[in-house]
């Protein structure tokens, strides 16, 4: 083995951190969906990336569906299940305040971590990388094609947000219902509409990011809570309902997680993350991207 | 007419057949033994197969006949991991059931939760768990009086990791653990035994139970150019490690993982990544490969079969603690009966050489493990299957 330079380790570290980072923006991108139009904070959105792993699994490596099939079919189910979890949890409840519908989505979360344990049991399971296992050396840094799926799966959600909230007449009503519900349903928009594809939305995106990072790490039952608090974190560095800023937080936090692990100290990992999430609060309280007048409108 | 009496005869003579034969059934009393283990919760994964393996010797004992003629009847609770549950359930089978010996329970902390209460009763008590310290009074220095365990300590894997090694001309070393209770325990028993095999550690790195990559911490590793990597933790993360280590390409470097990597799952998981990967594991998880000449391999091997024949799921070398720990029970109880103090005491001065699941046992007033580091064996992934290391 070739002794690695230090900008080999410091390439090998952005890579993983940008990796990483990746899923932590799309959890934190899933947040702002919901977040914007309904101004809660969905709990259970660890667990649409845990479930779009599981499910993947079953379609990809047990029922053996070939994978342009197994993928659209795992989305398909979580964004159900995330319809689901707006018709029984969410809109059901009466005289919502933006405390109750959080506490709802908690409950949510231990019903579906239960569910799936039951279902998969404790296990972690694995699946097949999409385009092999044969990793690509680069200025000694070692990158596996999986990396590619996974940042490029980032760039695709990404793009496809951006189209659909700036070119479509449906986009553009959530994206009113965001600014301000009452005039948005003053002027036709069906407001609870927009809030059951807003959890169709963000349960797509979960279930995307599950599937593209279960061949890295496995997958198992309770793996979600942790991606959540990540993803959450992310979404407060980038400003909460900032899509941009959520991507950006996402990518900074994996980068600082992954240098901090290598460079100091990899027992303060998690710690160096949450440091620089106070920085930034302690001189921008709304986020990278965020804005002070948005947040001041918002009821949480 | 001949044949009505024939008849009468052989009904009369069935009776007192019945009645020769079921007296050899009944039983005259029972002993009573209790157990604690975390059935269900987090740490089922350690209790299932403990309370699984403890009803099938209590059933294959009494249908043997039973404890010198008398029933051997198992109470078992579940501690769901929670040390409270733990006490509660442990001084209700002391002072309610009034068993003559506790085995379990499953977890470190659940046990040291319980020490004080066996002290108190003078109850003798097997623990199923691995910390040191719940046979290890620190004021005193010597063993609690009336606690045991069965498992290995991370101790004596360390042990015999560092001796393989040292066997190899490894001297410069790697470590890398999860940041749970096992990883940081391990770690330290890394680091503290070091010097006395004349090993320097290059690096000391860690990761949390539910990471989803260590390249970053594998990256720093490589940096260091180690001669070996050791890495200690449980669960997934164990598998993710192993891949990262091959993808990095790092298989030049020898792996060596902890006595918690003792699941053909997790060679499974690895995708393959797991070739070549040392690891201690007791004879339990490896029957079939223990040479025919081993003491172990009879036990083991019926173990396996009766466990798998019954259960019909692969085996687990967690079962095997309790294994131990109950047989341990049934030999003091048919030696001495069902008096508490003559247990222990048979417990501490009558099991020696004990061949268990996990070792070779031989208790005594210093030592209430029993076992040396040669209860672990080093393994290593070949074809995707255990096979014994040189």
């Amino acid at each position: 083995m070739e002794k690695i330079t230090l900008a080999g380790q410091i390439f090998q570290y952005l890579i993983t951190g940008l990796t990483v980072g990746s899923i932590y923006a799309m959890v934190a991108v899933g947040f702002n969906i919901i977040y914007n139009v309904t101004e809660i904070i969905n709990f259970a959105q660890g667990e649409f990336v845990m479930l779009g792993g599981l499910i993947m699994v079953f379609f990809y490596a047990v029922v053996k569906l070939p994978l342009v099939v197994a993928f659209p079919a795992t989305v398909l189910l979580v964004t159900l299940v995330g319809i689901l979890l707006d018709r029984l949890a969410i809109r059901p409840i009466r005289q919502p305040t933006v405390l109750t519908l959080i506490i709802a989505t908690i409950a949510a979360s231990i019903l579906i971590k239960g569910a799936a344990m039951l279902i998969w049991g404790k296990d972690p399971y694995d699946l097949p990388a999409f385009s092999g296992r044969n990793a690509i050396t680069v200025f000694g840094a070692v990158i596996q094609p999986q990396y590619f799926w996974v940042i490029g799966f980032l760039i695709i959600v990404v793009i496809a947000l951006s189209i659909f909230f700036d070119r479509t007449i449906v986009g553009k009503a959530m994206s009113a219902c965001a600014d301000n519900p009452d005039a948005a349903s003053l002027v036709g928009i069906n407001v609870q509409q927009m809030i059951l594809l807003s959890f169709a939305l963000s349960a797509a995106i979960g279930a995307v990011a599950g599937i593209t990072v279960t061949p890295i790490s496995l997958m198992e039952y309770d793996r979600g809570a942790m991606l959540a608090v990540k993803g959450f974190g992310a979404a407060i560095l980038g400003g909460l309902g900032s899509f941009p800023g959520a991507v950006l937080g996402g990518l900074i936090m994996g980068t600082i997680e992954s240098m901090g692990a290598g460079l100091i100290s990899s027992g303060y990992k998690d710690a160096f993350a949450l440091i620089v999430l106070l920085v930034v609060l302690f001189f921008k309280p709304s986020g990278i991207m965020g804005s002070i007048e948005i947040s001041r409108i918002k009821r949480f | 007419m001949i044949l009505k009496r024939i008849s009468i005869f052989l009904t009369i003579g069935l009776f007192c057949l019945g009645l020769t034969v079921s007296p050899a059934l009944a039983f005259k009393g029972a002993y009573k033994v209790g157990a604690v283990f975390s059935v269900t919760g987090r740490a089922s994964f350690l209790g299932d197969p403990e309370k699984k393996t403890a009803e099938m010797i209590a059933e294959q004992i009494n249908k043997a006949g039973g404890i010198n003629g008398k029933k051997l009847e198992l109470i078992v609770y579940d501690t769901e991991g929670d040390a409270t549950k733990a006490n509660l359930e442990v001084k209700k089978l002391i002072t309610q059931d009034k068993v003559s010996a506790v085995i379990g329970p499953s977890l470190s902390g659940t046990s040291l939760a319980v020490v004080p209460l066996a002290e108190k009763y003078k109850t003798p008590l097997i623990s199923c768990a691995a910390s040191y310290k719940i046979v290890h009074n620190d004021k005193t220095g010597k063993p609690y009086k009336w606690v045991f365990k069965t498992p290995q300590t991370d101790t004596m894997a360390v042990e015999a990791i560092y001796t393989h090694m040292k066997k190899h001309g490894i001297s410069k070393i790697a470590i890398i653990s999860g940041t749970t209770g096992f990883g940081a325990s391990g770690r330290g028993e890394l680091i503290r035994l070091a010097p006395k095999y004349g090993i320097t550690i290059v690096a000391d790195e860690k990761y949390g139970p539910k990471d989803t990559d260590m390249t970053a911490q594998l990256t720093k590793i490589k940096g260091t150019s180690p001669q070996a990597i050791v890495n200690w933790s449980i669960g997934p993360t164990q598998v993710t490690v192993l891949r990262n280590w091959r993808d990095l390409g790092m298989s030049d470097i020898p792996f060596y993982q902890s006595h918690g990597f003792g699941s053909r799952k997790n060679i499974e998981l690895a995708a393959g990544a797991a070739e070549g990967v040392y690891a201690p594991l007791g004879g339990c998880n490896i029957a079939e490969l223990l040479p025919a000449d081993n003491p172990q391999k009879k036990v083991t091997m019926k173990y396996l079969k009766d466990y798998m024949a019954k259960y019909h799921e692969p085996l687990s070398s967690f079962g095997g603690h309790a294994w131990d720990a109950l047989e341990m029970v049934a030999k003091a109880l048919t030696h001495v009966g069902g008096d508490r103090a003559k247990i222990r005491n048979y417990l501490e001065n009558h099991i020696k050489g004990f061949v268990g699941q996990h070792g070779v046992f031989t208790y005594s007033a210093t030592d209430h493990n029993g076992l040396t580091k040669d209860a672990f064996k080093m393994v290593v992934v070949k074809n995707g299957d255990w096979a014994l290391a040189n």
